[in-house]
C-alpha cells in the first residue's frame, strides 16, 4: 500500500519535472497572442526602452489593458501586401510539395521494391545529398538556375526544392514496410508493375507519404536561405522574409503578421503530429 | 526440356523489374542530375580557376580560403557549435526520453517538446529579441532574482552584442531540436524487447544498471542517427543567427553560413566554390566515418 502510494508520487513528480521545460515552449507563442490584441500606445509603452537602449526594463501584461483586434484589422484589409506574401508562401508551399509528390515517390517506390545493386549505390548517394546543407549547394543551385534563366522567379525556390531527397527518403521509409510477398503475388496475378505501384504502394505506403508532407510542408513554410539569396524582388518574396523586415515601431504587425503565419504550421502539427512523429522516426531509419 | 526455360523466366523477370526501376527512377534522377550533381562539377571546376578570367590557378583558392581570417573564425565558430550543442542536445533528449518512456500517457507531452519544430523561425525573432535585448526579460528575471537574494545587483548584460551570443544560439538550437530527439530516443527504448529488461529485473538488476547494461547498448543505431540528423540541423541555425543578429553579427557566432552568404552578396564565386568542395568533402568523411563507426559496434 505504502509502495504504491511512493510510486504514484515518484509518477506525479517525473509528469511535472517533464511538463515544466514544456512551458518554456510556449512563451514565445503566448507573446506572440497578448502581443498582437494590444494596441500600439500600450506597446510603445512596453517595449519603447528595449528597443530604442533606453533604462527601463521590459514590461508585459498577459491581459492586456485595451484588448483590440485593430492590429489585424490594419494587417488583413489596409496591407494588401501582406496578402501578396501570404499567397507567395502558399504557392511556394504548395508547388514544391506537388513536385515533391510527383517526383519523389515513385523513385522512392523504385529504391524500396526493385533492390537493384545499382539501386543501393544510387540510394547511399540519395541519403548523402540529403544531409548536404544548403550552403554547399547553394553555389551549384545559382549557377543552374542562372543558365535555366529562373533566377528572381518563384520557380527558383520551387525547383532545387523538388528535387530535394529528403522527401524520397522518407517515403521509402513507408514502402519498406510493406511485405514483399505481397507483390510477388499481384506479379503472378499479372498485374502490372504500374498497376501493382498505384492499387498497392500507394494505399499501403501512405504513412510514409503523409510523413514527406508534413514534413516538407513544415520546412518550405519555414524556407529562408533560398529566396533571400534567389530572389531579389520583394514582391515575390514568401512571408518568412517579411516578417523579420517589420520594424518595431509597428511592433503591432509584427506579432499579428507572427501568428497569422503560425496558424498554418500549428494546424499542419495538430493535424499531421502522427504523421511528423513516424517520419522523424523514417528519417532516422538506417538501410 | 524443363531446365532451359525457368532462367529464361528469371531473366524476364530481371528485366522487367530493371526496366520498372528506370522509369519510377528517370524523373528524380534526372532532375538531381540537372539541379545538383552536373553543377557541383561546374563548382569543382570553378574551384580551380579565378572568379573573373577564368584562368587556371591550381589549388590557389583553397590556399586563399585556408589563409583568410574570415574562414577561420567561421569554421572555428561553427566546429564550436557543433561540438557543444550536439553532445548537449542528445544528453537532454535522453534526460526526457527515459523518464517519458515509462509514462503511459506520453503524447501531450511529446506534443509539448515537438511544437518548436512547427514554428516558423520568422516569427520567434521578435520574441527572442524581446529576451535578449539589454532591457529584455532574462536581464529583468535575473535582476529581480538578485533582488531578492540580495546576491547580485542590477544585471544589464547585452547578450546578443557579446560571446553571450554563441549561447543564445545555442539555447535556441535545444529548444528548436529537442523534440525530435526525444521522439527518436523514445523509439529507439521502446523497440527494446520488454523481456530483456524485465529478465534482467528478475535477475537482480536495479534501475541504473538496468539502464546501463541493457538499455544504452541497444540504443546504438538511435545514437548514429540522432546524431547525424542534430549535426544536418545545426546548420540551419544561420536563420535565427541572421535574423537576430544580421549579416555581419558578433565575431563569436559568426557562422560558415555568414561566409557563404556574404561571398555569395559580393559574387566571390571561386573561394566559395572552393570552400563548398572543402565543406562537402569534409561532411562526406564524418558521415562514412560515423558509418564505419556505426557499423562496428
Amino acid at each position: 500500500m505504502r509502495e504504491n502510494v511512493l510510486k504514484s508520487l515518484q509518477k506525479g513528480i517525473t509528469r511535472a519535472a517533464l511538463i515544466l521545460p514544456g512551458a518554456l515552449v510556449f512563451f514565445p507563442v503566448i507573446l506572440l497572442l497578448t502581443g498582437s490584441v494590444m494596441d500600439q500606445y500600450e506597446l510603445g509603452g512596453y517595449l519603447t526602452s528595449v528597443f530604442m537602449d533606453g533604462t527601463d526594463f521590459i514590461g508585459w501584461k498577459l491581459m492586456p489593458d485595451y484588448p483590440t483586434f485593430e492590429n489585424y484589422g490594419k494587417l488583413l484589409f489596409m496591407t494588401p501586401q501582406f496578402f501578396v506574401l501570404f499567397w507567395n508562401s502558399v504557392r511556394m508551399a504548395a508547388g514544391i510539395l506537388a513536385g515533391q509528390l510527383l517526383v519523389g515517390v515513385p523513385a522512392a517506390w523504385a529504391f524500396a521494391v526493385y533492390k537493384l545493386r545499382a539501386g543501393r549505390a544510387l540510394f547511399a548517394l540519395y541519403v548523402v545529398l540529403m544531409l548536404l546543407p544548403f550552403q554547399v549547394t547553394m553555389l551549384s543551385s545559382y549557377l543552374v538556375l542562372n543558365r535555366l534563366s529562373l533566377l528572381n522567379s518563384r520557380q527558383a525556390v520551387i525547383l532545387p526544392a523538388v528535387f530535394s531527397t529528403f522527401p524520397v527518403f522518407l517515403t521509402y521509409g513507408g514502402f519498406r514496410g510493406i511485405p514483399e510477398q505481397l507483390f510477388e503475388a499481384a506479379r503472378v496475378d499479372g498485374a502490372r508493375e504500374w498497376y501493382i505501384f498505384f492499387r498497392m504502394g500507394l494505399p499501403l505506403g501512405k504513412s510514409g507519404i503523409l510523413s514527406a508532407v508534413v514534413l516538407g510542408f513544415l520546412e518550405s513554410w519555414n524556407m529562408m536561405e533560398q529566396p533571400m539569396a534567389f530572389i531579389d524582388d520583394k514582391s515575390l518574396w514568401p512571408l518568412s522574409l517579411y516578417l523579420p523586415q517589420i520594424t518595431w515601431v509597428q511592433a503591432g504587425s509584427a506579432f499579428c503578421a507572427s501568428v497569422i503565419t503560425l496558424i498554418p504550421a500549428a494546424f499542419v502539427f495538430v493535424l499531421g503530429q502522427d504523421y511528423l512523429e513516424q517520419g522523424i522516426i523514417y528519417s532516422g531509419l538506417k538501410e | 526440356m524443363k531446365k532451359p526455360h525457368k532462367p529464361n523466366r528469371i531473366n524476364r523477370m530481371k528485366l522487367r523489374k530493371r526496366g520498372a526501376f528506370l522509369s519510377f527512377m528517370a524523373p528524380s534522377f534526372l532532375g538531381v542530375a540537372l539541379f545538383v550533381l552536373l553543377p557541383f562539377l561546374d563548382v569543382l571546376r570553378r574551384s580551380l580557376v579565378t572568379a573573373v578570367t577564368g584562368e587556371f590557378v591550381g589549388t590557389a583558392n583553397y590556399g586563399t580560403i585556408f589563409h583568410n581570417q574570415a574562414f577561420q573564425i567561421a569554421v572555428a565558430n561553427t566546429l564550436r557549435f557543433t561540438l557543444v550543442c550536439i553532445p548537449l542536445l542528445v544528453l537532454i533528449g535522453f534526460l526526457i526520453a527515459w523518464p517519458l518512456s515509462r509514462l503511459k500517457e506520453a503524447g501531450l507531452i511529446r506534443s509539448v517538446y515537438l511544437f518548436p519544430l512547427a514554428m516558423p523561425t520568422a516569427t520567434i525573432v521578435m520574441v527572442w529579441k524581446m529576451i535578449f535585448y539589454k532591457q529584455g526579460f532574462l536581464n529583468l528575471f535575473l535582476t529581480r532574482l538578485g533582488e531578492m537574494t540580495g546576491l547580485w545587483g542590477e544585471i544589464r548584460t547585452d547578450y546578443l552584442g557579446t560571446e553571450a551570443a554563441f549561447w543564445v544560439l545555442v539555447g535556441s538550437y535545444i529548444w528548436k531540436n529537442t523534440g525530435y530527439t526525444v521522439v527518436l530516443w523514445l523509439a529507439g527504448i521502446l523497440n527494446i524487447a520488454v523481456e530483456q529488461i524485465e529478465a534482467a529485473r528478475v535477475d537482480g538488476a536495479g534501475s541504473l544498471q538496468r539502464l546501463w547494461f541493457i538499455v544504452l547498448p541497444n540504443l546504438k543505431g538511435s545514437l548514429y542517427t540522432i546524431v547525424i540528423l542534430s549535426f544536418l540541423n545545426s546548420f540551419k541555425i544561420y536563420r535565427e543567427a541572421y535574423l537576430v543578429a544580421g549579416a555581419y553579427p558578433h565575431k563569436s557566432i559568426y557562422l560558415l553560413q555568414h561566409l557563404f552568404n556574404n561571398w555569395f552578396v559580393n559574387l566571390e564565386f571561386d573561394k566559395m566554390a572552393a570552400a563548398a568542395v572543402c565543406t562537402g568533402g569534409f561532411l562526406l568523411v564524418i558521415i562514412l566515418l560515423l558509418q564505419r563507426v556505426w557499423d562496428k559496434a
